[in-house]
């Protein structure tokens, strides 16, 4: 007997756990699972394992101080060999197992796998689905930078909306009055400690759970689940119509883990490390915080509900989203499993798909925010200033002196918080602009305090030129009423300039 | 393996089980359970109120902080100025150093603001041009007196309790305001004169009894 076979039969004698492995590699399963639609399960599992040794290889210099934990990100970008490798490593590993979970689910969900007799692994899932986004939001935090910084101010903005006890628990989430020290260290047991040990525990149960119950057969229309008949149907399905899972199925699998962590290396590789951004040093405060983009969605959706809406909203979505998601399998956990049956899952599915995309895609370029360096940054396209009085060139100088390029664009460039203003004179009489800017209204701001009359009227005449020059100004219709022999008065003593050239 | 004798069968576990159900060895074992409880739960309370301690200790939080002399604060002004937190650590680093806006009106009367946005925390920034705070996250936008002026925030700027004491300008500090946790002790200051600006303000959280907006 060669001395490797001795060497296995003396370890096997002990361990004992051929037998288990055997069985688990060997076990039958439908034929139809050996399928690509089936291999996202295990590529949230490789995922994560990716996730533990790279963080386990981030742990070995990384200092959980907040006066410190930037300048390490620093010198692991920069000083340690490689650092810049497996920093980025593990941020686009993060991005790609939020991707890859949520799209595990998406399909789960399609195939109805959520029914008896599965219903507990999915309500796991769920837990799985929080603990990943968990990750990834204290994972953000130890990433201990502006971002960091003030994505934990709007944690705890958001903890202190919560009715009697929101103090309590802003202090609790903290570790103390403000975000210091103490906040980082509790940032850094949850994502060390605390949820990657859950989280294991539970991935665990997960896939004991596909082991015993089986793989979710792939849905045929007509092929209802009866709590009475389920587990008989689908042995005989798997033994009849079936293959062991290894290799049958598994090597789909083997290729598909190897692709997404080729994946993850090249985006590392070919993208670097995320961060960190700016120091975390609150009196810097010419910083526009953003959250990672597994958030971005979430940051599109504060910005556009409405305030007196926000707080029953942030507080009670969540949770409802939750229930429904954990109530689900008690809802719908027998009958058809074919999305071909399942119109309303379907639309559900392609729904929340649109909705997340377009929000993720407008959290990307902000409208709702103002530019803070387009008042100072972005000159006035010359083609507003030609033709025009000194006082309307003036009114453009007001213009850009009391910010308005910041929400108001110009040209394409400014904010778009508010409306564009290059053809505004078209929308707006004299009048009516004197009054909106005096008196804000729309969500804009009043400014009858910070504009002295001089300066009121400047900007106005400004205003009332920016049209094309093939449209007229708008004109109050009082005024020809008020007008004699057909003549509209000018809207005011003071000569005008034309409007843009005719190709604007 | 095979010379191992198999596991007891079900019927033999129960029946072991229904053997030793009233004998000495289960009482011992049931006291054994109940000795651990009494131990679990010992421990468990000052396990419980170490992760507290943040909260058990938030009357301690606020202090008063000295901002300078008020003379570098001019009238008609707001300033961006800086304190080191009163309740800090020495491994805080940056974040020990917290940010607050001083508005000096013309009757040299002093209004700090938190630099936090009343909607979700991050930092507006000062415009003396147009005389407005804007935040860069979520569009929040605030007058110079702190009062919203548009965007997501339900409230004003929130302010610090201030006093001047030998010709320094004090305010109380030392947490993050939130809707909670207020950066002063009573959210409804006793302010006199009530711009029109503040009524939208007014009519999401009105201080109880007073038309006043709930700023500070």
């Amino acid at each position: 007997m060669p001395w490797y076979k001795r060497t296995y039969d003396w370890l096997e004698r002990r361990l004992q756990l051929e037998g288990p492995i055997k069985d688990a590699a060997l076990h039958p399963v439908p034929k139809s699972t050996a399928s690509w639609w089936y291999v996202f399960g295990s590529a949230s599992m490789v995922l994560l394992a990716l996730q533990i040794v790279t963080g386990v290889l981030l742990a070995l210099v990384y200092t959980p101080s907040a006066g410190q934990a930037w300048n390490v990100l620093q010198s692991m970008n920069h000083d340690i060999p490689l650092g810049w490798f497996l920093r980025a490593m593990h941020g686009w590993g993060s991005n790609f197992m939020v991707a890859v979970v949520v799209i595990h689910m998406a399909q789960v969900f399609l195939f109805g796998s959520y029914k008896f007799p599965r219903e507990l692994t999915w309500i796991i899932g769920v837990f799985l689905l929080l603990m990943t986004l968990g990750m990834a939001f204290t994972g953000q935090v130890l990433r201990f930078d502006q971002d960091a910084y003030w994505g934990l101010g709007i944690g705890a903005a958001i903890a202190g909306r919560v009715p009697f006890v929101g103090g309590q628990l802003v202090h609790l989430m903290l570790g103390g009055p403000i975000i210091n020290g103490a906040t980082l260290t509790r940032f850094f047991a949850l994502h060390v400690f605390i949820i990657p040990g859950t989280l294991l525990a539970l991935t665990g149960l997960h896939v004991w759970m596909v082991l015993k119950l089986g793989i979710n057969e792939w849905p045929m229309p007509g092929r209802v689940v009866r709590r009475e008949t389920y587990i008989k149907e689908y042995n005989e399905l798997a033994h009849k119509d079936g293959l062991p899972f290894f290799p049958g199925a598994a090597w789909k699998d083997a290729y598909f883990a190897a692709a997404i962590i080729l994946a993850v290396a090249l985006c590392a590789a070919f993208y670097g490390p995320y961060g960190p951004k700016g120091v975390p040093d609150p009196t810097i405060i010419e910083t526009v915080p953003k959250p990672d983009p597994p958030f971005l969605w979430v940051y599109t959706v504060l910005s556009y509900l409405p305030p007196e809406m926000e707080t029953p909203f942030i507080l009670i979505a969540p949770v409802v989203a939750i229930a429904v998601l954990l109530g689900l399998p008690f809802v719908a956990g027998v009958g058809e499993k074919s999305w071909w049956r399942r119109p309303v899952a379907v639309f559900m599915v392609m729904f929340l798909a649109v909705c997340w995309a377009s929000w993720t895609r407008l959290a990307t370029y902000t409208p709702w925010s103002p530019k803070m360096n387009a008042w100072s940054g972005a000159a006035v396209p010359v083609e507003f200033l030609e033709k025009r009085t000194p006082l309307e060139r003036q009114g453009a100088n007001v213009f850009q002196e009391k910010q308005c390029r910041n929400c108001h664009s110009l040209g394409g460039v400014g904010g778009e918080r508010g409306p564009a203003l290059d053809e505004v004179a078209t929308r707006l009489t004299e009048d009516q602009l004197i009054r909106q800017v005096l008196l804000g209204g729309g969500n804009m701001p009043a400014y009858g305090s910070a504009l002295s009359p001089p300066e009121t009227t400047a900007l106005v005449h400004f205003l009332t030129t920016l049209h094309p020059g093939y449209q007229p100004a708008a004109a109050d219709a009082s005024r020809y009423v008020a007008g004699q022999g057909g003549n509209i008065p000018p809207n005011s003593t003071v000569e005008h300039g034309g409007g843009q050239k005719d190709e604007h | 393996m095979d010379e191992m004798l198999p596991p007891p069968s079900h019927e033999e576990q129960e029946k072991m089980l229904e053997r030793d159900r009233v004998s000495r060895r289960t009482f011992l074992m049931n006291v054994g359970l109940a000795i651990n409880a009494v131990v679990g739960f010992a421990i468990a309370v000052p396990a419980i109120a170490y992760v507290l301690g943040p909260v058990l200790k938030r009357r301690e939080y606020l202090s008063w902080v000295d901002l300078g002399e008020v003379s570098q604060f001019t009238a008609g002004e707001t300033k961006l100025v800086t304190f080191i937190n009163p309740f800090t650590t020495s491994w805080d680093g940056e974040t020990a150093k917290i940010p607050a806006y001083v508005r000096t009106t013309a009757q040299k009367e002093y209004t700090v603001f938190a630099v936090n946005c009343a909607h979700l925390g991050c930092p507006v920034r000062w415009f003396s041009e147009s005389q407005l705070f804007m935040c860069p996250c979520h569009g929040g936008v605030y007058y110079g007196d702190g009062s919203r002026a548009s965007g997501p925030p339900e409230r004003g700027l929130f302010t610090y309790p201030t006093k001047v004491e030998r010709g320094r300008l004090l305010i109380q500090a030392g947490q993050m305001p939130t809707l909670s946790n207020r950066a002063s002790n009573s959210p409804c200051p006793d302010v006199k004169a009530q711009s029109a600006d503040s009524v939208l303000v007014t009519r999401i959280a009105p201080c109880p009894g007073t038309n006043e907006p709930t700023i500070g």
